[in-house]
């Protein structure tokens, strides 16, 4: 096995495995915090001294979570629910809730009075996040998300904390953007499964530990003689597409992610928190500065298309994925105009439904099959 | 002077309060078509967003939700929402947007025609999907869109940051809409208008609490229809007056006995949701045969905007159905049961809103251990009638008579 081989397998252990990993900071005496999506300032709790582990939900279908929500919510929320619910997150020692889409909204207060053991940090982003005004807010609403972290710590975070934690942080968005550019060009060495683990790992572990594994994985990938890449390449795009089953599909048809525009993925690490000045008041800033988002009010309306077709002929791909989360709205509302700018750019773009309960890909596979051929084409 | 002499020396027979109602709604469309011949912009607005702004400035706002319900209620609905389906929006999300995203496409919608947009005006209080829904229209049409977001919220007190922060954006809507109206922000005027909208608020109110008395004077069905005025048309003295006159009718019926519900009560209820406008046959018609009046609609404290300064002004626009935590809402719904005495609840899934059936399955347990009534859902929507079933519909029905016909008999308080 090649270090690289070796490494990846390091991080799909971690991806598969973040019960794992809780029970094992929680074994070292480390208190654990759960973070659902989207744009959680996950600095705030490395900053005193705790481990912030993602919740996006994972493969299964809801079983207790539907006493408190009907069929028609997105899975990701559900099955975060049916979690909590089977008692899957007990070791946490809070969950940071958001509230920027109508799922998360009454998801919060389902969690909330429904799931007694856990703390919840209730979190209710601003959209006008870019005037002043919006800043002012996000800076209050992030402070008293801090207070109630460090009351759960039961320590104070200093400005040196959050600034480190800033630095750490920076560090390992830089390297994960490194990264989706290195597997893009080095798709013969990390195939769309793999690519996924080293991604979602991240969620799952202390982000220096995350970093350092990437870094030496960025270097082997750097230092890796350049190769020809037979298949052809896309951009993903969507809130999730972690499930090896499909990404299986991907590789099976040697159709490699040579970016990505998805929620868990690249949309979580595309901008850095300023290390001068206030930490907070920088998050902050950083927060404002999203853009491109579904989830998020766009103010000059139609930024995020250009982006996916720029994307798409940066990073050398032939088409677009979609990865359509069942019960979206956000997603299916900003669907027409991604397809409308793909198609004015004579990009081809596929769109396949996705969600936690899915569990046979074959509709998917029939696609992406008949895709890569009209990828290959236009690959000539 | 010649037509007031006219008006006092004729006895003139008194319209009925449902006109009036209905013309205050049928002017503030007609307004719009007249000044959009004159070349004045016309905004659209959500049905939350502060509608004191545009009034102030005179400039002439139509309510997209509006549209929506009156075309699904004319079966409209599923066309537009195949339309707009056909240009690749799913048919998961909420049909009033699809409806909406459909007619500014040009899909026509002659059961409410109204001009098309040249500003938006747009208020997430009431829901996320507002957002991309009114980012995607004003994309559509190249034009400005102001935006108020309304953080949601987990307490039943709105914090002072939260009210900072909704207060710059009334400030930078207000300049936008100078802009936009080429008018200066007259506060003077601003303040007559906000009486205006109290007096409705009030008088809005005041015609819902008539549902207490037993046996009601109205159907609450009745309220889903007189809504639309307190949507279109909240800051307008019309409005007020023509609710007062509503609340004036409903306490002579009191007096004399008479009611828009002319079945037995043999049961009251509380609607919970939006109703599916579509199906308002249907919806009423086993309610009708069972004696089972709907006395409580959640509408009625959700446009009850009432505020006596700046700070309550904020305060009152964060405080919609879906953006107040799980206790107020509980709270509202119990409070207006009780009031008004249900001994049932009907519970709309409905598939158009995903934040208002989000916390249902909760509130569920919760009416039933803090009411004992019965509590029954069903699975609809307020726009597209192809999520709606009747026969299930019935059945739901069937099921919540039962039950509160076993808790009259003195039967099993659970269910």
């Amino acid at each position: 096995m090649s270090n690289i081989e070796s490494l990846l397998a390091k991080f799909a252990e971690i991806a598969d495995s973040p019960k794992k990993q809780l029970d094992r900071f929680v074994s070292e005496g480390r208190k654990a915090i759960g973070c659902y999506p989207y744009y959680v300032p996950e600095e705030l709790v490395y900053a005193t001294g705790m481990v912030p582990m993602g919740l996006w939900g994972k493969p299964g279908s809801p079983s207790k979570a539907k006493e408190y929500f009907a069929a028609f919510y997105c899975s990701l929320v559900q099955m975060n629910m049916e979690m909590a619910l089977s008692g899957d997150l007990d070791k946490l020692s809070g969950v940071i809730h958001t509230t920027l889409c109508d799922t998360l909204r009454p998801a919060s207060q389902n969690f909330r009075v429904g799931i007694k053991n856990i703390p919840m940090i209730f979190m209710a982003h601003p959209q006008n996040r870019k005037p002043e005004y919006g800043i002012e807010y996000t800076t209050k609403l992030y402070t008293k998300v801090l207070n109630e972290l460090e009351t759960i710590a039961g320590r104070k975070a200093t400005e040196e904390d959050l600034r480190e934690a800033i630095k750490v942080y920076n560090e390992n968005r830089q390297a994960k953007r490194e990264f989706v550019r290195l597997a893009g060009e080095h798709p013969e060495l990390v195939s769309a499964v793999a690519r996924s683990a080293v991604l979602k790992s991240s969620y799952f572990m202390e982000k220096p530990e995350h970093t350092a594994m990437l870094k030496e994985l960025n270097g082997l990938l750097a230092e890796a003689p350049a190769a020809e890449w037979k298949g052809t390449k896309v951009v993903t795009s969507g809130i999730l597409c972690d499930n090896p089953a499909l990404l299986r599909i991907f590789d099976e048809n040697r159709i490699a992610i040579a970016a990505d525009d998805v929620a868990q993925e690249s949309r979580s690490f595309r901008k850095d928190a300023s290390e001068e000045g206030d930490p907070i008041r920088a998050l902050a800033m950083q927060f404002a500065d999203q853009d491109q988002d579904t989830i998020l009010y766009d103010p000059e309306l139609n930024t995020r298309p250009p982006h996916i077709v720029k994307l798409v002929k940066d990073s050398g791909a032939q088409g677009a994925v979609v990865l359509m989360m069942t019960f979206c709205d956000p997603e299916e509302m900003e669907y027409p105009s991604l397809m409308q700018a793909l198609k004015e750019a004579k990009i081809p773009v596929l769109k396949i439904a996705y969600d936690h309960q899915i569990t046979d890909f074959g509709q998917a596979r029939t696609s992406l099959q008949a895709f890569a051929d009209v990828l290959s084409q236009k690959k000539l | 002077m010649a037509e007031t002499e006219k008006d006092v020396s004729m006895p003139t027979e008194k319209v009925p309060a449902k006109n009036l109602l209905r013309d205050v709604v049928d002017k503030v469309y007609a307004e719009a078509w007249e000044a959009k011949k004159r070349g004045e912009p016309i905004g659209w607005s959500s049905s939350k967003f502060p509608a004191e702004i545009a009034e102030t400035l005179g400039l002439k706002v139509c309510y997209p939700e509006n549209q929506a319900a009156a075309i699904s209620a004319k079966h409209g609905g599923q066309r537009m929402c195949e339309y707009a389906e056909s240009m690749g929006y799913d048919n998961d999300i909420c049909g009033y947007a699809r409806i909406s995203l459909a007619y500014a496409a040009g899909a026509g919608g002659d059961e409410r025609p109204m001009p098309q947009p040249d500003f938006m005006l747009c208020c997430n209080n009431i829901c996320n999907c507002m957002t991309k829904w009114y980012e995607n229209i004003a994309r559509m049409h190249n034009i400005p869109l102001i935006m108020i977001d309304i953080p949601y919220n987990n307490t039943p007190e709105v914090n002072e940051e939260n009210v900072a922060y909704i207060r710059a954006q009334f400030e930078e809507a207000i300049k936008q809409l100078e802009k936009i109206s080429g008018r200066k922000f007259d506060e003077k005027k601003f303040e007559e208008v906000c009486a205006n909208a109290n007096r409705t608020a009030r008088a809005w109110l005041k015609a819902c609490s008539y549902c207490q008395h037993e046996p009601s004077p109205l159907s609450g069905f009745d309220l889903f229809n007189h809504m639309a005025d307190v949507v279109t048309a909240r800051c307008r003295k019309e409005s007020a007056e023509a609710f007062e006159a509503l609340a004036e009718e409903y306490e002579q019926s009191v007096k004399d006995g008479t009611s828009t519900w002319r079945y037995p009560e043999n049961h009251r209820i509380m609607f919970e949701g939006i109703p599916c406008w579509p199906e308002l046959q249907n919806l009423f018609r086993p309610l009708k045969e069972k004696g089972i009046n709907t006395t409580a609609v959640v509408y009625a404290p959700a446009f009850g905007f009432v505020y006596n300064n700046m700070d309550e002004m904020m305060r009152a626009y964060c405080k919609a159905p879906n953006s107040v935590c799980l206790e107020t809402g509980v709270q509202w719904r119990e409070d207006i049961c009780r009031e008004n005495k249900v001994d049932g609840v009907l519970v709309h899934y409905n598939r158009s809103c995903k934040p208002w059936s989000g916390y249902m399955p909760e509130m569920e347990r919760r009416f039933r251990k803090d009411l004992g009534v019965g509590v029954v859902g069903f699975d609809g929507d307020q726009a597209d009638p192809r999520n709606f079933s009747n026969a299930q519909y019935i059945t739901r029905v069937e099921g919540l008579y039962e039950i509160m016909e076993s808790k009259k008999m003195g039967g099993p308080k659970s269910e």
